[in-house]
């Protein structure tokens, strides 16, 4: 029997091995083999571990053949974001900075994926520190999109996303802190999915934006990520922004039909001529075949996340400016660990005291947009502009709050875009700052709210590329969006989207 | 409320953010951070005066842990990755 292993979603592969139709290692060496033909020319991972994987994968298959219950992704392959600490390999960011960074200690997240008995194929590219929407600002390399290799695959969980659309993984782990999971799976046809705010540990995660990070999956169906999801999620004392409360059983709750039909909320402030006509019309699609399988669509607002249009064409919005005086002022703190003596990069040259140490240090491994958002947030956060910037962002931040709560009053989800067009081309913004970060405009809210927010494939544009939405739920209503996910999935029929098929 | 940003300001800032900025790097960033400032100065159209800041979406509130010692990272553990060791202790240049 001839099994094509790379066509199988997670769940299936997980049941296969756990049948023993399939050994851990036969998985293991199909992804390795894959990895070694075809990362050349996306360039999705910054590390691949063959020696560890195989010995991992046999350890597992031995135990699974003498009958010893090992768990829910028993022998199953998972790469993870570059961002992620494991003692084992090397968590780089993408940064010259830690370029030679051999962590200590394991994050809470991939602990809990190789309790589940899954193996770690390799670690993903990304942009450094998680700054940025394309994956450019890499220091290693430019990750491509599978489906146009002049793209790029989005960011900051690009190589996460290249690689689950080009199978070089069944799935994968990213991050999101205004969008970083959500735009690369609309960039490269997947879904991810990042869960409320403080759901899934971030011990671990190297921090960029504390008040906004989220770990989440990033895989080939909605299934994929109610798995992984309810391996991830849960309350961990090791951070102490972790949710204490019950995780649902999110793979069961996925068959549970809805007895009511649900509600879907179109915020009206995105529906508007900032949104590309071919996502437009694929978002429309959708809307056709959610209504013919019994939802009923109710129109929301969202005042304080509007994008207004100058008469000159500039775009402005309240939520991305207020986005990016939080996730800066937060980045230019927590980036200030980065300081040449306890790990990573420390200059060579002559130095006369220490904070000539810190600077030159700091000056010579961290990459432009990370001095950029460094510079941004230290502005916003010092004497005499403090209350104009970094605390009137934490006001407006809760007036984005309070939209979203009085909106699910009227709806149970809401169905948005992910990005106002599909993925543009390597290097097409990298000279304007603020273009690149416009693009995060969809997004970007959700992580302000703390709201669970999961993307799907929703199309290709005539060009072939393709076209993301997102549901978008309220705080913990994690298995309430994942069900939506699936009767998306039935009602549109758009799943499991592959280049070149 | 329109602030702009200048090339002394930007090197100030360089300095509290322990970044060294060359003159090119300074006449670079000036107007890019300018830009953004001024992208910024959007959320002075809101008022606000009644409104609480928001600091973290989920907002938990006296997050306790038990009192009680547990194993940490062992010292040789937490060094490995120090650029310049002395025993148990990191190495750096002159701090006085």
């Amino acid at each position: 029997m001839d099994i094509d292993i790379r066509s199988m979603t997670l769940c299936e592969l997980a049941a296969a091995i756990a049948r023993r139709d399939v050994t851990s290692l036969q998985a293991t060496e199909a992804y390795l083999d894959a990895i070694a033909a075809e990362d050349p020319q996306i360039q999705a991972y910054n590390e691949v571990y063959p020696e560890l994987a195989r010995q991992r994968a046999s350890e597992i298959d031995a135990r699974l053949d003498a009958g010893e219950p090992v768990g829910p992704l028993a022998g199953v392959p998972v790469a993870i974001k570059d961002n992620l600490t494991t003692d084992f390999g090397h968590t780089t960011c993408s940064s010259n900075y830690l370029k030679t960074f051999a962590a200590p200690y394991t994050a809470t997240a991939v602990g809990k994926l190789l309790d589940a008995g899954a193996v770690i194929l390799g670690k993903t590219n990304m942009d450094e520190f998680a700054m940025g929407s394309s994956t450019e600002n890499s220091a290693t390399h430019l990750t491509k999109n599978p489906w146009d290799t002049s793209k790029v695959p989005g960011g900051s969980s690009g190589g996460s996303a290249a690689a689950m659309a080009a199978r070089l993984c069944p799935a994968a782990i990213g991050s999101d802190t205004g969008g970083s999971i959500r735009q690369p799976a609309a960039f490269c046809g997947v879904v991810g999915f990042k869960p409320t705010y403080g759901r899934i540990s971030r011990y671990g995660l190297v921090a960029f934006g504390s008040s906004l990070d989220q770990i989440g999956p990033m895989t080939a169906d909605v299934a994929d990520a109610a798995l992984l999801t309810s391996i991830l999620a849960g309350h961990d004392d090791r951070d102490s922004t972790s949710i204490p409360a019950p995780v649902d059983n999110y793979v069961a709750e996925l068959a549970i039909p809805f007895e009511a039909p649900l509600r879907i909320g179109l915020p009206k402030e995105y529906y508007t001529d900032a949104l590309g006509g071919e996502v437009r019309a694929k978002l429309d699609d959708a809307i056709v075949a959610l209504k013919a399988a019994g939802c009923e669509f109710v129109d929301v607002s969202l005042p304080h996340s509007r994008i207004d249009i100058a008469d000159d064409g500039t775009l402005s919005s309240f939520a991305v400016a207020c986005y990016y005086i939080v996730c800066m002022a937060e980045a230019s703190s927590n980036l200030g660990r980065y300081d040449g003596v306890h790990y990573g990069h420390r200059t060579e040259s002559d130095v006369d005291d220490i904070v000539e140490l810190f600077s030159r240090s700091r000056s010579e491994a961290l990459g432009d947009e990370v001095k950029r958002r460094i510079l941004l947030g230290t502005y916003t956060l010092s004497s005499g502009y403090y209350d104009a910037y970094y605390n009137k962002a934490l006001k407006v931040r809760r007036l984005i709050h309070d939209d979203f709560t009085a909106a699910f009053e009227q709806c149970d989800v809401m169905l948005c875009p992910t990005t106002p067009a599909p993925a543009f081309g390597i290097g097409e913004k990298t000279s304007d700052p603020l273009e690149m970060y416009l693009g995060d405009i969809y997004t970007i809210s959700a992580n302000l709210a703390g709201l669970p927010g999961l993307a799907l494939p929703c199309g290709l544009t005539d060009a072939g590329l393709p076209v993301g939405c997102q549901l978008v739920g309220p705080v913990l209503s994690e298995s309430l969006l994942l069900r939506a996910g699936m009767l998306f999935e039935s009602a549109t029929g758009i799943t499991r989207l592959r280049p070149g098929q | 409320m329109t602030q702009t940003i200048d090339a002394d300001t930007v090197r100030r800032i360089g300095q509290l953010s322990r970044l060294e900025l060359s003159d090119a790097d300074i006449a670079t960033l000036q107007p890019q951070m300018a830009e953004v400032l001024d992208f910024f100065d959007k959320l002075q159209q809101l008022d606000t005066d009644a409104v609480e800041p928001m600091a973290h979406a989920v907002e938990l509130t006296n997050v306790l842990a038990a009192d009680t010692p547990r194993e940490s990272l062992p010292t040789d553990a937490a060094l490995t990755n120090a650029p310049q060791r002395e025993g148990d202790y990191y190495k750096v240049s002159k701090v006085l």
